[in-house]
């Protein structure tokens, strides 16, 4: 059955989006957004980079990806204004990624793969990476669940029941990093935040509890990827487009049948 | 033996003294108040104290194995977090329902556990963190202006919750405030900061302290006046020098 690109798609959609959707809950309630979208666009940056050191283009992105993350944590941990400083590293390296794709020599490349991603092509080897990818995501979150949660809400907090809040930042940090370059190949650089963002977004209205909002997270990534996927296949549409269309179309049912669901239990 | 001590803590940042030379201890079971206008480092202190904040200079002693409970001012829960009381009370340990139960009890708010941490009003809010503090069975309770955003009937029903606990739980409070009449009240002794201790004793010593009532001026009135006897000393200070004094009743006669 790996033997058939479709389903190596569907798997491969599946586990990326199953990763980001649950890590895109504490990028929902850190509002690390724009961290998001600068650790992302930065990826194109690794593209080049992996072209012209002619290294997998998973290094590449995954090395970039890791760098700018680091530097933004680092960044926002002593500076106010913070948003001004994601705005350029996010557009600088997305730019700079893209004129040095265009200069390495010999290089002719399908900038669209790497913007949009290009599901339908997953190898086994990429498969197997980004399964890896989401099982180490995954487990990370699921052990230091707590602490996350309890660094989110007060770092002095944490500090006071023997966590480290700084590690806790750290740890989401190389998780982002990591995410961004399992994501690449699934939905692209520009829309990897779309992923981490709209299906914990979508499962906020649904959910009294961090955990379950987590769970609805990933259900509606989940479903984002597959209906994707078969959408983009029936109307021969861009696969990454496709999922974060449909992701878009549950958050909005979400949205709409939570607020109907608190009206009527408001109402006598 | 103090619970916990600091001697000489000095901090600054980008070249500025946040605070000099401070030097404090606390005993079990005794309430102490840190009041000090705006920008007079008394978060900053409680960030060094719970270990948050590595001081420039000095340094801070616990008593082994110290049981601590934090109080902070706020929580940042973003809209998009859902957390029921009863959930903020398992970070970063789950806690038996019992004991929960019994620590929302005592922190005065036994039917919240349900909802959801962002609908609490302001008080509520506040005595579901004092909730989870105390779960840990704490020694040593400490509050940053755990009354921030509070009326003031409410901020006096909170300090009276305090002392409450503290009967119940027979623990050391150390609170940062700078509502001055409600908290010395409620306090054992009090230290008045601003960057450095500028004076400390108990409340009616305080309040009548010359280095109090020019940061604060004479006219704080209502329940102060308590305080205010005739003592006609006067309270002279080496700022100078280590300035630590190690009881409550320091030599004012």
């Amino acid at each position: 059955m790996l033997d058939d690109f479709l389903f190596r798609a569907a798997l491969a959609a599946l586990g990326t989006s199953l990763a980001a959707s649950v890590l895109g809950c504490f990028v929902v309630w850190r509002r690390m957004a724009y961290f998001g979208d600068a650790t992302a666009h930065a990826a194109i940056l690794g593209v080049a980079l992996a072209l012209a050191l002619n290294i997998s283009i998973l290094a590449g992105v995954g090395a970039i990806a890791l760098v700018v993350a680091l530097l933004i944590h680092r960044l926002s941990d002593r500076a106010q204004g913070t948003d001004t400083i994601l705005g350029v590293l996010a557009h600088g390296a997305l730019a700079t990624g893209l004129v040095a794709v265009t200069l390495i020599p010999g290089a002719r490349i399908n900038l669209e793969a790497y913007l949009f991603g290009d599901v339908l092509t997953v190898s086994r080897l990429d498969l197997a990476v980004i399964w890896g990818g989401t099982a180490l995501v995954l487990s990370v979150l699921w052990f230091h669940w707590s602490a996350l949660l309890l660094a989110t809400l007060n770092p002095d907090l944490a500090t006071a029941s023997g966590i480290d809040p700084r590690r806790e930042n750290l740890i989401l940090t190389l998780l982002l990093a990591g995410i961004v370059a399992v994501a690449i190949k699934v939905v692209g650089a520009l829309l990897i935040t779309a992923l981490l963002v709209i299906p914990a977004a979508g499962a906020r209205r649904l959910s009294s509890s961090p955990e379950g909002m987590a769970l609805r997270a990933a259900l509606i990534g989940a479903l984002s990827a597959g209906g994707g996927l078969v959408l983009s296949v029936r109307l021969d549409t861009p696969t990454g487009p496709s999922i974060v269309v449909l992701a878009v179309v549950l958050y909005a049912l979400s949205t709409i049948g939570g607020y109907l669901q608190g009206a009527g239990r408001n109402s006598p | 033996m103090s619970l916990l001590s600091a001697r000489g803590i000095g901090v600054s940042r980008n070249g500025t003294a946040i605070l000099q030379n401070v030097g404090l201890d606390i005993a079990a079971g005794e309430i102490v108040t840190i009041v000090g206008p705006n920008g007079s480092g008394k978060s900053t202190l409680l960030r060094v104290l719970i270990g948050a904040l590595r001081p420039d200079r000095g340094q801070v002693r616990r008593s082994p194995g110290l049981r601590l409970g934090y109080v902070p001012q706020k929580l940042a829960i973003d809209a998009t977090l859902p957390l029921t009381a009863r959930r903020f009370l398992d970070l970063p340990h789950p806690v038996p329902k019992t004991e929960a139960r019994q620590a929302l009890a005592t922190a005065g708010v036994p039917d919240v556990a349900d909802r959801q941490m962002t609908d609490l009003s302001g008080g509520q809010f506040q005595r579901v963190l004092l909730a989870r503090a105390i779960l840990s069975r704490p020694q040593l309770l400490i509050l940053d202006e755990a009354t921030q955003g509070l009326d003031q009937p409410g901020a006096a029903r909170f300090y009276r919750q305090i002392e409450a606990v503290r009967r119940d739980m027979n623990c050391a409070v150390l609170m940062v405030s700078h509502e001055l009449h409600v908290v010395m009240s409620a306090s054992d002794r009090v230290i008045c900061l601003n960057g450095h201790i500028c004076c400390e004793g108990t409340p009616e010593v305080v309040s009548a302290a010359p280095a109090y009532r020019e940061l604060f001026g004479t006219g704080t009135g209502g329940a102060l006046a308590l305080y205010r006897h005739d003592h006609g000393h006067s309270h002279d200070h080496d700022h100078g020098a280590d300035h630590v004094h190690d009881h409550p009743d320091h030599d004012h006669a």
